[in-house]
């Protein structure tokens, strides 16, 4: 393999001669020298040794980022509570696995699958245990879906800091392709008594986090229980050997290293959807059961700390919805005075995460960039201050008003309330 | 082929496939007593209770012993998340959440002590000392007195400040579905 170091002396001059200009939004992986001239593209060479797992490119850097609470960033991997997603630098809409974000209350526990059951039980006909080789031998079913933290988007509740990223205002989505047996499949298996309307999932983390399920029609066509993610078994982050997903509902729901299933007939009451997980109104109410990700979307690029230039400049960005299929995005670059529709690129999947993109001149005055989505249900994702007038501050989780980042006559790309 | 009808064809083969699978095929029976370990949840009426009692003076010293490195000597809040007051700030600017102020279940407390809690060693105290230290909790913010006891038929007896505070959506409020149909006699 060739040495960095060979082509060290000619990299050296074109550097030299490059000045500053670097740190233009896109550039993902900085650092690289230019090619200019196709003379001055290294030459070709025998390569590295094929290997057993493909690593990353040394010239790419993509990472999550711990955090804790909103506004405490970074922090120690040992005390933060969630670790989010680098939506700024991924492109298409599918999350590499190892970057799907992640949020636990007790840890990652460490299950050998050989030992790990799940218990089904209460108002069903056959209370049963199941091993990981019985459920691997049920029929399965796979399907392209967001995952989003209900705590996605809880950065700019009451104020917007402006030295933060996407990353840091939303980096608690991703979407995967989930794999694992219909929970159709295994509601009709045990004969679950139609009387029954909630199930409570739990899981084998050290908090035993449970969470009451409604046994609505879409909930019991679309549930998956989980054993695969992107073509291969569950990462232990994201509930190896086993997880609830429910297409369209919030994070929480989708309990991980899931081990036991009950059946009832109204809700279990537990402390993540009573003292967590419910949104507390302007009127000291809080909303109870909002398990629905309702339609969102973010402009990822040119976002919070980038810095572009006067002229053609590619905005894109992400649109998600827990309703259905994204439909439609708009952008504005003029502070949401003006709107022109996006185009949509890639899969349309319902309760995926979709591309979006749109050709922009920069005239390099201040400005502000939004996006608003709308799905196939004709929800619109809200202005900022309509949704605030209507939830007040203080609801701390299902943010999903419209993102603005500001740019200023340098270029630098900044978050802003509105 | 659009995604929806990948789907419905999925589901489709599946339903023709599978109808000969029985339970039988898959798992087996849980016993009586597998279900007995495993079956922590609590509900509001107290179904999931445990035998066993404690009060006030014996929860402080399970506080003191388990809890209160992280949450404060009088669950004020430290490491970890503040336990006692916050009554009266829920529609202010600065509302602070806490067993006293915001949860509407005092069964919902033993629930979570006794699934989750002390953080780094859960499911290790007794059922006499979880309740002990529920009622401590509960005293820390006025609910209860210095001299409770609770057990399973007084613990569900225990009005919370906040217990008509939450208010379910309308989507999920009343859980229908066509199974409910096909259950029911003509
Ligand atoms: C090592 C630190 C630690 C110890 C010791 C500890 N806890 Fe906790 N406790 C936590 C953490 C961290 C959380 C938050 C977990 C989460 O967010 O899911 C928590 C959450 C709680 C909550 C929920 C608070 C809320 O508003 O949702 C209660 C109640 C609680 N603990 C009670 C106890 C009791 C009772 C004990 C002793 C028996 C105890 N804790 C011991 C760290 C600790």
């Amino acid at each position: 393999m060739r040495s960095p170091a060979q082509n060290g002396g000619r990299r050296l001059t074109r550097r030299g001669l490059l000045g500053g200009a670097a740190g233009l939004a896109g550039a993902a992986a900085g650092g690289s020298v230019k090619a200019d001239s196709l003379l001055d593209v290294p030459p070709r060479g025998p390569g590295a040794p094929l290997s057993a797992t493909s690593e990353r490119s040394r010239y790419v850097h993509l990472a999550r980022t711990p955090e804790s609470t909103p506004g405490m960033r970074p922090v120690d991997p040992s005390v933060a509570i969630n670790s989010k997603a680098p939506i700024d630098k991924l492109v298409g809409s599918i999350t590499p696995t190892d970057l799907h974000y992640e949020r636990s209350h007790s840890g990652v526990p460490d299950i050998d699958p050989a030992q790990h059951r799940l218990l089904v039980h209460g108002m069903v006909k056959q209370q049963l245990v199941f091993s990981m080789d019985d459920l691997r031998a049920m029929p399965t079913l796979s399907r392209v879906a967001f995952l989003e933290c209900t705590g996605n988007g809880w950065e700019n509740w009451k104020t917007a800091s402006p030295d933060v990223t996407v990353q840091n205002t939303h980096g608690l989505i991703s979407t995967n392709e989930w794999t694992g047996v219909p929970l159709s499949y295994v509601i009709d298996l045990i004969g679950v008594d139609p009387r029954s309307t909630w199930m409570l999932a739990e899981g084998g983390d050290g908090s035993a986090v449970a969470r009451s399920i409604p046994l609505t029609d879409e909930i019991i066509a679309e549930g998956i229980l989980a054993y695969g993610q992107n073509g291969e078994p569950l990462r232990p982050a994201h509930g190896f050997p086993l997880r609830l997903f429910l297409p369209g509902f919030e994070g929480n729901l989708n309990i991980k290293w899931l081990r036991r299933l009950k059946f009832g007939d109204r809700p279990f009451m537990t402390r993540w959807e009573t003292a967590r997980y419910t949104q507390l109104q302007a009127d000291g109410h809080a909303r109870q059961f909002q398990l629905r990700q309702d339609v969102n979307s973010v402009i990822t690029s040119p976002s919070g700390m980038m810095q572009i230039r006067p002229g053609y400049n590619r905005i894109t960005g992400l649109a998600w919805s827990g309703h259905g299929r994204i439909d439609r995005v708009e952008i504005s670059t003029d502070g949401a005075k003006s709107w022109r529709e996006a185009q949509l690129a890639g899969p349309k999947l319902p309760k995926a995460q979709t591309r979006f993109q749109a050709d922009w001149v920069w005239d390099g005055k201040p400005t502000k960039i939004v996006s608003r989505s709308t799905d196939d249900k004709k929800q619109v994702q809200p202005d900022r201050a309509a949704f605030i007038a209507r939830t007040g501050t203080n609801a701390l989780f299902h943010y999903n008003a419209q993102q603005t980042w500001a740019i200023d006559q340098d270029g630098k790309v900044r978050n802003v309330l509105q | 082929m659009s995604f929806n009808s990948t789907l419905a064809f999925g589901i489709a083969a599946l339903l023709c496939c599978s109808d000969s699978a029985t339970a039988a095929e898959f798992g087996r029976p849980a016993t009586a007593e597998e279900i007995k370990a495993w079956n922590i949840d609590v509900a509001p009426d107290g179904t999931g209770l445990p035998d066993g009692q404690g009060d006030v003076a014996r929860g402080r010293q399970v506080f003191e012993d388990n809890c209160s490195a992280c949450h404060g000597a009088k669950g004020e809040g430290g490491f970890a998340d503040r336990l006692a007051g916050g009554r009266g700030s829920l529609a202010t600017d600065h509302p602070v959440k806490t067993v006293g102020s915001f949860w509407p279940y005092a069964t919902t407390l033993f629930d979570y002590v006794r699934r989750a809690m002390p953080y780094p060693a859960p499911q290790t105290l007794s059922d006499d000392d979880t309740y002990a230290v529920v009622a401590y909790i509960l005293n820390l913010n006025d609910i209860v007195p210095a001299d409770a006891v609770l057990d399973r038929s007084s613990l569900p007896r225990v009005k919370m400040p906040n217990r008509d505070g939450l208010v379910p959506d309308r989507e999920f409020s009343v859980i229908t579905n066509s199974r409910q149909h096909q259950g029911r006699k003509p």
